[in-house]
């Protein structure tokens, strides 16, 4: 069953038009949503929400109708802003364990789970100090943790890595990582990077001024490529000759070549010919595309592409 | 062994008891009470309204005690006439107190966490105005209940009609209660900056109040007591003066007291339509910061 389903969803705000008929079909899964900064990913989620009833089109949620069972939706998914959303001077302890208690989880639930919650996330002992004094880091913790104090189905997640040097970038990707696939709860995470999402996404949609621009799984992106990165200690261009005098498509990129796979014998063209010419293979790679390719292109597909098959383990 | 090590046992799914709307509304209702005290906060939060509330209950002890040495029970302050008396000091709580509840929420922007969760629009509004309401009533509450035990242990006379004073009091400490919230709650909710919130209550409070007081002593020099009564129904607390002297039975307080049940019914529907009014703007505030 997809996790989000909208048809024709189009939200005109008085000056802009922030989603403009999309329609897009989301698998279980950690699912990125890529799009420049005002592309419409923040009133995606609002609407999603059911806080927010959109100009016209419809979606679903879980199976659920955002405009008849917005409080049911509430109740099974987590929401973390991209904004600072913590009151400062409430310890993480307490603020997530009134949070839990807003979902209904009765006291002593709502206290085990938010430590519990706030252990996964990587808050210790400082959950026990008022959240004014932590670090952008242990905040966005703190927000991704009241996000899944109640046990949701489905978090939304709005521009987690906002904000982070690259070290708590990297333990922010893990963890959401983590919560797809340990915790078993489908994510739907916004970024404006492309690169980041590509790491920890199954699937990635990709919408641009409120219109889909392509929704596929990661795979599809990354190994629709065709191409070999081939990296050799020395003999770069003599590699390169020898592999054109063959007929094989092979360009130079930087300390390495590039080799476009025409078929399986590529593979063996290229082993042979480092053997032959008795150079040292330092590295063969699949090249993969990287997703931001999709904006580089000179064309995109049209809109509303059929989703591409659910990512499996990578 | 003398180590322990934490074992990570991986995630759990939460598989117990999800409760529903009361339930949340009532941890809603109590988390503000809570908050209205600075309960669950850092001892700074707590410092002004306990002192508040232990200066709030100076004058009633020292009456008590008064009555109790002097034996002049007609010493004891009137029970209706309490909260009027101790006014700026019920003032001063509400505003301190009124932006804990109404402006903190969408000064650190935490109100989308409510409505992302199965919390209605409502019943947030409802919760919060319901605490401050209470923190109010206690606060005017207690004092109010400390003369009367105060008189029963003098021994004051005519029991049955303290009694019956008393309760009333309680009636009108609740509707005090009601109209200050209601004004003080929409004014924090607008004013969401740290400090303006507390300036723009007392403000709110005080104009109105010295205003009235101007007009009222300006019409009692030309005679014109029809002018000076009705005015009285612009002062949060001389309005809800009206009310306990025209229908609680009461003896007057404050300066403007509209003639009749009339005028009783007239405060008190004005009570009622700030309280409304109240919860309709906070609603809509509310919801609004909700999408931000």
């Amino acid at each position: 069953m997809p996790i989000i389903a909208t048809q024709g969803l189009t939200m005109r705000f008085p000056r802009v038009t922030a989603l403009d008929d999309l329609t897009v079909t989301v698998p279980e899964g950690v699912v990125g949503l890529v799009g420049a900064n005002g592309a419409g990913k923040s009133t995606l989620i609002k609407i999603l929400l059911g806080l927010l009833p959109p100009t016209s089109g419809r979606a679903e949620v879980l199976g659920l109708d955002i405009a008849r069972e917005g409080m049911r939706i509430r109740e099974r998914v987590g929401f973390m802003p991209e904004y600072e959303c913590l009151p400062p001077d409430m310890s993480a302890t307490e603020f997530v364990v009134h949070m839990a208690r807003m979902c209904g989880l009765p006291p002593s639930a709502a206290r085990e789970r938010a430590a519990d919650t706030l252990r996964h996330v990587g808050l210790y002992e400082e959950r026990y100090r008022p959240i004014g004094g932590y670090s952008t880091g242990m905040r966005q913790r703190v927000k991704l943790a009241q996000a899944l104090v109640h046990d949701p189905s489905l978090v939304f997640l709005d521009e987690p890595t906002n904000g982070l040097d690259p070290a708590g970038r990297d333990e922010m990707l893990a963890l959401i990582r983590r919560i797809g696939a340990d915790f078993g709860i489908s994510v739907l995470v916004t970024s404006h990077l492309l690169g980041e999402l590509e790491r920890v996404c199954d699937h990635i949609v990709v919408v641009d001024g409120g219109r889909l621009l392509r929704s596929q799984a990661v795979d599809a992106y990354t190994t629709a490529s065709g191409a070999l990165t081939v990296e050799v200690e020395e003999g770069r261009d003599v590699l390169g000759r020898h592999l054109h005098d063959r007929g094989v498509q092979v360009h130079p990129e930087g300390r390495h070549l590039v080799v476009q796979v025409a078929g399986e014998d590529t593979y063996d063209l290229i082993r042979d010919g480092v053997a032959d010419l008795e150079l040292r293979l330092v590295r063969l790679e699949q090249r993969r595309h990287r997703i931001e390719e999709v904006f580089t292109e000179q064309q995109a597909p049209p809109p509303g592409v059929l989703p591409g098959p659910p990512g499996g383990p990578r | 062994m003398t180590t322990s090590t934490i074992h990570d046992i991986g995630y759990r799914r939460y598989e117990g008891r999800r409760l529903g709307r009361a339930y949340v509304l009532r941890s809603l209702f109590v988390h503000n009470l809570r908050a209205a005290f600075g309960l669950g906060r850092p001892a700074r939060s707590k410092v002004m309204p306990f002192l508040l509330g232990l200066i709030v209950l100076v004058p009633a002890l020292a009456d008590v005690g008064a009555v109790s040495i002097t034996h002049r029970p007609e010493l004891l302050i009137h029970y209706s006439a309490y909260p009027i008396q101790v006014q700026v000091i019920v003032a001063i709580f509400l505003a301190a107190q009124a932006p804990v509840l109404a402006s903190r929420d969408l000064r650190h922007h935490t109100v989308p966490l409510y409505f992302s969760r199965p919390v209605g629009h409502l019943d947030y509004v409802l919760a919060k105005v319901a605490a401050m309401v209470t923190a109010l009533f206690a606060l005017m509450a207690v004092p109010v209940t400390v003369l009367y035990a105060g008189g029963l242990i003098a021994k004051v006379p005519h029991r049955a009609d303290h009694l019956g004073h008393y309760l009333g009091a309680l009636v009108g400490c609740a509707l005090f209660a009601v109209v200050l919230a209601a004004i003080g709650t929409v004014v924090a909710a607008f004013t969401p900056r740290r400090g303006f919130g507390v300036a723009a209550v007392i403000a709110v409070y005080l104009l109105p109040t010295v205003f009235v007081r101007l007009v009222q002593a300006i019409a009692e020099e030309r005679t014109d007591f029809t002018l000076e009564a009705w005015m009285g129904l612009f002062a949060p607390f001389n309005l809800v003066d009206i009310v306990q002297v025209r229908l609680l039975g009461a003896p007057q307080t404050a300066t403007g007291i509209p003639p009749g049940v009339t005028g009783g019914l007239v405060a008190l529907a004005v009570c009622a339509a700030l309280a409304g009014g109240s919860v309709a703007v906070l609603y809509a505030r509310f919801r609004k910061a909700g999408l931000s």
